[in-house]
């Protein structure tokens, strides 16, 4: 007799084992139906064999084991398959499984069925397979697959065999019975176990409650080969279980995490062992166990040998169930085992106690009072937990902290459940943190499988958006091949007849005649307020402007034709533009001659004919303007020329204006008695007429243009303008996203330079709001801009803003040759030769601009937007560039090297190209609507004193800067040639400090300059600011008071103060632009 | 049929909470025997006035909290609480500082946490402890043992009017006097040796106190014995104290008093088997209330020996109970299994 060891903890409840010891072990009682389910076991569920009508006979196999972790199932009675579906079985969850139904026809027909007359001259693997197929699994409770277990010595050394017969649960003596009985089957099914795995010591451990059995047991290894020993244990709650009992007979414990084999131990159930003994010696599969049936709702409480698959109810009735006094049916004994609401269940492989319990017996808990920490279950539990503390953890539900105090070594066994004085359900608390943290676990596996599937989405998606980026480089390349192919030709066509074809000469040619003419005007009328007597030839004059911008406008007008008929649709947008500013120049025209006609009317001056003339004539011209407008706007395709409503609303507004206006006159004039009334009448009607039709026009522009959906116009510069900013925002989101996604990368992967990338991404992230900000003010701009009525002010602004950006452009452009220059920048020929071409131009156009400068009395400033926008551009590509030249030049030297990284560098390098090309394009796009004005060539400002391009040289160079110092630290973890690098990158810091310098030295220089002359600049900015605004709201208010005619002493007095308002933001805006 | 669907285990323990409750309740008799013996009727009175205060507030509480009151009143903790405050108090202390005492240890120290198993800090020595700062002098008049008083102990009749009818300083002064441990820590100039000799309740009444320390040695053992502690706690917390004294004694007799003195006098006994072992504010597992009790040892001597308190178990208990949890998470068993134990908090990979 092998020594005892101990356990921590356990129990002593009630054994309840004698009342179901007074009889032997009785057949159970032969059911007219079975249900076998397919999953009575540990692993997958068996594959059923047969189909529903096929009869089989007793010991027939009926479902195959399906992998290596299964149990195959065989008929336990003779008959006929009525169903096979999902039933109600006797499980804890509760849940159905797949069962097959077998109807008994009463004869207990067996298979043919043959013992293995000699297992030991059996191949190891065959016996094996034979007792799987024999379908055993554990009979002690998990039902665990037999051969899988009898596998084990293949790779692991097996030192002890313990045969399981503690049978500590109170209530159950299947096993018992099954000892007393069948000793000697017991030893037979040890010796084919040992057989297999060979161990050198077999312990059959049995709880000192039994002595009968004991006592058959040791007569029947008597005389036994084999190294048995039958070792009694004290009867403590939980000896069975596997881990206790191994600790019991050998004093080794089960690491946590491994099973018995990993110690040289296997456990197997008593119950099993005469199973593998009587499929090998008598060839029957396992159909039929020792069942106690017990509990004192019975009036025979016994042992059973049931068929597997008997309605408990059958079994019941066989022990005599006393009707009425069953209150809980437990499956199992009273520590492990559940209850089961319904007696149909069928009997499973590893069912091997039910206990039929009265209320008495097994009264329902009563409430649980709080937990006082009393630490009974400490001292009872055989996992050597806390229980107390994993109560409050599952309650509290701090289940990393019931993780950590071990919770997954619980075996549930209810012992504390059982000592706690305050009856708390302990053991399921325990159930409910496992499935807790199980399904925690499961959700975060998901998460896990849901990320990798999102981050292989993201790689497709990025290569997708890559090729298309390709693509995109190719069609870009080619249109700029394009483009420059047909600027050559346009160029040779220039040559060729630069009278016809140079339609922008003629447009400056029209744009200053119209000047003239304005100045005209206004001398004109000068001299009439007072009195002057050259009038007559300050009529003159006035009309021989008249004449000359009439020409220089008739002139344009058929280039343009001319042009618009050469190049076809394509032209049409620009030549509308060209048409509505003249209708606008007409209606201005009109308006001002009118009302020298009023003046000179009201003061019954001379020449009021020859006035009224003029006034009709302009008039009609006007009507002409607007009606080439409006034929032009109807005519070509509804996207390239959306309905000017606002104009046309303006329109109806000044007709409405005039009309009002002629009609006081005339009252006046009727009340005074004055003049030629009948005239006066005319031109009233002739306007009221007007008025209407103007109104109407308005009216159904409008409906149309609801028709059209939204055809609000909107000035095509502006919206090119848009367009660049949104491309340049959408350029600058994609960058970011990219930027985003390779730091996560590095993260990932620790990469040391993630810090670097996520300053990186930080700073792009900068530029993107920049870039989305610049979006949004130009978006607000333009449609205020929109807002705004096109007058004759608008015209002059624009030309003037489109002569500040052609100055800008061209100031900047020799900048940008200049650094590419100094830097031996491959793209600075490319630069040249349009530096060149601009020159050219600005030449070309050098006198008709100082002419139109000259004309150009009132030169309102308007902050530049388009400027702005353009300079960003502009600064983008020359970054851009210089990325370029930078990223070729470590390319070359990474080439030269040899270096590993040197792929890498080149995709790099590839990548920038296409950004400088992307950019390049979209410089050239802005560019391109604003390259028809000529610009001032005289006026190159000393690069030293331009602050603007100082500030973006700085930049420039604290970007490049960045780029090598970046580069450098790539390198770094290669190991590559890193001196060439590093001195590259001490070169360009120090031209990055120079270029600061010289930076901060001009611009302390210019607010000094501005001190020492008693201006402070800031304030001057804002008085300027301030100026223009007051204009803003002059005009506004002036144009107010026009429409409601209020009066027109109250009318003159706002035209003074919007002069002075100008005249004042002239002066400031001059004075800025001397210190700028 | 209509079967019950229950969880296991189907079998349950005959052991309820108030089973544990009543047992050590039962274990105070011979203790409260021996107090009342050499005490005089004090100790009968206060139990029975603080037990009546504390169920008539647990009550109270557990209605403000809605909760069923016969099924927690019927845990008898409310009670254990009580008899372990009244037992600490001195026989003859007025009935306000009874009802003071119980309504903090009841009120804000039980129910205020969350009632019964929540809370943090033993109830009865919050209690005493409070009183004993907040009211010195009712605290430190211990009864005199009833062999040293001339006249024989007060009747129940002159205890009652001495209780609840308010003091007369004279009767006061003539039934209390100082306890051994407080003669001995203000015994001036003198040796212990001399104290022993010279100091009248040290010379003589000190047995008065050796009984009663008998008797919640046997109660403490009778618990031992019915299981509804371990041993762990009063054998760590009397074999700490027991060598520390050892210690001091052994080198400086003259200073320091002798390990059998404490031991039998004061709350040793009463703190060792009773107040330490209150399971919920003690530390859990086995190792961790060696650990408590040999803190509330080792307190004790300290605080005795160089403190301004004579004696010093509610302020040992409290500290230790502060320091419960904490040790809680440093002594966890190894489980099953396991190569280790685990400490802390962390996880092991």
């Amino acid at each position: 007799m092998g020594k005892v060891f101990a356990f921590h903890g356990g129990i002593h409840p009630p054994e309840n084992k004698k009342q179901s010891t007074v009889l032997p072990i009785q057949p159970g009682p032969q059911p007219k139906r079975v249900r076998l389910s397919l999953q009575q076991h540990i692993g997958a569920p068996a594959e059923p064999m047969v189909q529903v009508g096929d009869r089989v006979l007793k010991g027939q196999q009926i479902a195959a084991p399906v992998g290596r972790i299964s149990a195959a199932v065989h008929a336990s009675v003779s008959g006929t398959v009525t169903a096979i579906g999902a039933m109600p079985v006797a499980h804890s969850s509760g849940l159905d499984a797949l069962c097959i139904e077998i109807e008994s026809d009463g004869r207990e027909q067996w298979v043919e069925r043959q013992g293995l007359t000699d297992y030991r001259s059996l191949k190891r693997v065959d016996l094996i397979d034979y007792i799987r197929n024999m379908g055993i699994a554990g009979m002690g409770g998990a039902g665990f697959p037999t051969d899988v277990k009898l596998h084990l010595s293949e790779d692991h050394i097996v030192n002890t065999l313990i045969i399981n017969a503690a049978e500590c649960e109170p209530y159950i003596t299947a096993d018992d019975m099954l000892m007393r009985e069948r000793a000697e089957e017991v030893i037979g099914g040890i010796e084919v176990i040992a057989h297999l795995l060979k161990p050198s010591h077999i312990l059959i451990g049995v709880e000192d409650n039994k002595p009968q059995a004991i006592r058959a047991l040791q007569q029947a290894r008597r005389g036994n080969p084999l190294n048995i020993d039958v070792a009694v244990v004290p009867t403590k709650y939980p000896s069975g279980g596997e881990k206790q009992l191994i600790k019991l007979l050998t004093d080794v414990e089960v690491p946590s995490g491994h099973i018995p084999a990993d110690v040289g131990i296997v456990c197997q159930n008593v119950g099993t062992t005469v199973a593998i003994h009587r499929a090998v010696r008598h060839g029957e599969p396992l159909i039929s166990r020792i069942v106690t049936l017990t509990g004192e709702a019975l009036a025979q409480p016994q042992n059973l040998e049931v068929a597997i698959g008997t309605p408990f109810a059958d079994l019941l009735d066989a022990a005599s169930l006393k009707e009425g006094l069953l209150s809980r049916l437990v499956v199992g004994g009273p520590m492990m085992g559940f209850t089961v609401d319904d007696d149909e269940l069928p009997i499973t492989k590893t069912t091997n106690c039910l206990i039929a319990a009265t209320g008495d017996e097994m009264p329902a808990a009563n409430p649980a009072q709080p937990c006082i920490r009393c630490g009974q279950c400490e001292q009872v539990c055989p996992a050597e937990l806390l229980p107390q503390q994993l109560h409050w953890f599952a309650k509290g539900r701090e289940f990393d902290k019931a993780r950590q105090h071990n919770l997954f070594d619980c075996i549930e066994c209810g012992a504390c459940s059982y000592v706690c004085p305050s009856e708390i359900p302990l053991v399921q608390y325990y159930r409910f943190a496992k499935s807790e943290i199980r399904q925690e676990e499961a959700e975060q596996r998901k998460a896990e499988h849901a990320k990798q599937r999102f981050e292989a989405r993201q790689a497709r998606l990025e290569a997708e958006k890559a090729e298309k980026e390709a693509r995109r480089k190719q069609r870009a390349e080619e249109a700029a091949r394009a483009q420059a192919v047909r600027k050559d030709k346009s160029a040779a066509a220039t040559a060729a007849a630069p009278a016809e074809t140079d339609t922008k000469a003629l447009k400056t040619a029209a744009a200053v005649a119209r000047t003239k003419l304005k100045k005209a005007q206004k001398a004109y009328e000068t001299g009439k307020e007072s009195g002057a007597e050259n009038l007559a030839e300050l009529e003159a004059a006035l009309k021989a402007a008249e004449q000359k911008a009439n020409e220089a406008q008739q002139a344009l007008e058929q280039a343009e034709q001319g042009t618009a008929a050469s190049a076809g649709s394509g032209a049409a947008a620009p030549d509308l533009k060209q048409l509505k500013t003249n209708a606008a120049v007409a209606r201005t025209k009109l308006k001002q001659a009118e009302k020298a006609l009023k003046n000179a009317e009201d003061k019954g001056l001379d020449g009021i004919d020859k006035l009224r003339e003029t006034v009709n004539a302009l008039q009609a011209k006007a009507d002409a303007a607007q009606q080439a407008y409006d034929q032009a706007q109807a005519a070509p395709a509804p996207t390239a020329a959306p309905v000017d409503i606002k104009q046309l609303k303006t329109n109806a507004a000044v007709a409405r204006t005039k009309l009002k206006q002629a009609e006081k006159a005339l009252a006046k004039a009727q009340q005074s008695g004055e003049g030629d009334l009948e005239d006066l009448q005319a031109k009233l009607s002739e306007l009221q007429a007007k008025a209407d039709s103007a109104q109407q026009a308005y009216e159904q522009a409008e409906s149309g243009a609801g028709q059209a959906g939204q055809a609000v116009a909107q000035p095509a510069v502006s919206q090119a303008q848009l367009d660049e900013l949104k491309a340049d925002m959408e350029a600058m989101q994609g960058k970011v996203a990219k930027a985003q996604q390779a730091l996560d990368d590095a993260l990932a992967k620790g990469s040391p330079a993630a810090d670097k990338m996520k300053a990186g991404v930080d700073k792009l992230q900068a530029k993107l709001d920049d870039a989305s900000k610049a979006y949004q003010d130009a978006q607000a701009q333009a449609s205020q801009v929109v807002a705004q009525p096109a007058v004759s002010q608008a015209q002059l602004d624009e030309l003037k803003a489109d002569m500040e950006a052609m100055q800008g452009k061209v100031a900047k452009a020799q900048q940008a040759l200049d650094d590419a220059l100094a830097k031996g920048s491959p793209a600075a020929d490319k630069m040249k030769a349009g530096v060149d071409k601009l020159q050219a131009k600005l030449a070309d156009a050098s006198k008709a601009y100082q002419d139109a400068q000259a004309q150009v009395s009132q030169a309102v400033a308007q902050p530049a937007v388009s400027q702005a926008q353009l300079d960003e551009l502009k600064a983008d590509m020359e970054a851009m560039q210089g990325k370029v030249a930078k990223a070729q030049q470590a390319l070359d030297d990474a080439v030269a090297n040899g270096s590993p990284a040197a792929d890498k560098m080149k995709a790099g390098v590839d990548k920038l190209q296409a950004k400088l090309a992307d950019a390049r394009a979209a410089y050239q796009a802005a560019g391109g609507t604003l390259l028809e004005e000529p610009s001032e060539p005289e006026q190159p400002q000393a690069p030293e004193l331009d602050l603007k391009a100082l500030k973006q040289q700085v930049s420039i160079m604290r970007t490049k800067l960045g780029k090598a110092q970046k580069a450098l630290d790539e390198a770094e973890p290669q190991g590559t040639d890193l001196s060439a690098l590093q001195a590259e990158v001490d070169q360009l810091q120090q031209r990055h400090d120079e270029a600061k310098q010289q930076f901060e030295a001009v611009e302390a220089g210019q607010i000094q300059a501005a001190a020492a002359q008693g201006v402070d600049l800031k304030q001057l900015k804002i008085d300027a600011a301030m100026a223009r605004a007051a204009v803003t709201k002059a005009e506004r208010a002036l144009e107010k008071a026009l429409q409601t005619a209020d009066g027109e002493s109250a009318d003159e007095q706002l035209q003074q103060e919007l002069q002075q308002a100008k005249q004042k933001a002239d002066a400031l805006n001059a004075t800025l632009s001397r210190f700028e | 049929m209509a079967l019950i669907r229950v969880t296991s285990p189907h079998v349950h323990k005959a052991n309820r909470t108030a089973d544990v409750m009543r047992l050590v309740l039962l274990a105070t008799l011979p203790g409260i025997a021996a107090l009342s013996f050499f005490f005089g009727w004090g100790t009968l009175v206060q139990l029975l006035w603080a037990s009546l205060l504390a169920v008539g507030m647990e009550a109270a509480l557990i209605k403000l909290r809605r909760r069923p009151v016969l099924f927690y009143l019927r845990d008898y903790s409310a009670v254990v609480t009580a008899v372990l405050l009244a037992l600490a108090i001195p026989p003859f202390a007025p009935w306000w500082l009874t009802l003071v005492g119980v309504f903090v240890a009841i009120v804000i120290a039980k129910h205020l946490y969350g009632g019964l198993g929540q809370n943090p800090f033993n109830p009865a020595m919050v209690a005493y402890a409070l009183l004993l700062v907040s009211f010195p002098v009712e605290m430190t008049r211990w009864a005199a043992p009833t062999v040293l008083l001339e006249n024989g102990t007060l009747g129940l009749g002159d205890t009652l009017a001495l209780i609840f009818a308010g003091l007369d300083p004279a009767l006061v002064d003539s039934v209390t006097g100082a306890t051994p441990l407080d003669a001995l820590k203000h015994r001036g100039g003198l040796t212990t040796e001399e104290a022993w000799h010279s100091i009248d309740v040290l010379a003589n009444g000190v047995g008065a106190w050796h009984a009663v320390s008998a008797g919640f040695f046997m109660g403490g053992v009778f618990l031992l014995y019915r299981k509804v502690f371990t041993w762990h706690i009063p054998v760590s917390m009397l074999a700490t104290l027991a060598v520390l004294s050892t210690l001091f004694f052994g080198f400086a007799p003259d200073q320091y008093a002798d390990p059998f003195f404490h031991l039998t006098v004061g709350g040793t006994m009463l703190g060792a088997f009773f107040i330490a072992t209150d399971p919920v504010t003690a530390a859990t597992s086995n190792r961790g209330k060696l650990y408590y009790g040999a803190g509330i040892g080792l307190l004790i001597f300290i605080i005795r020996s160089w403190g301004s308190y004579p004696d010093a178990v509610a302020f040992a208990v409290l500290l230790m109970n502060l320091a419960a949890p904490f040790i809680d998470l440093y002594s966890q068993p190894r489980t099953y299994g396991h190569a280790h134990a685990k400490r802390g908090l962390k996880e092991d990979s």
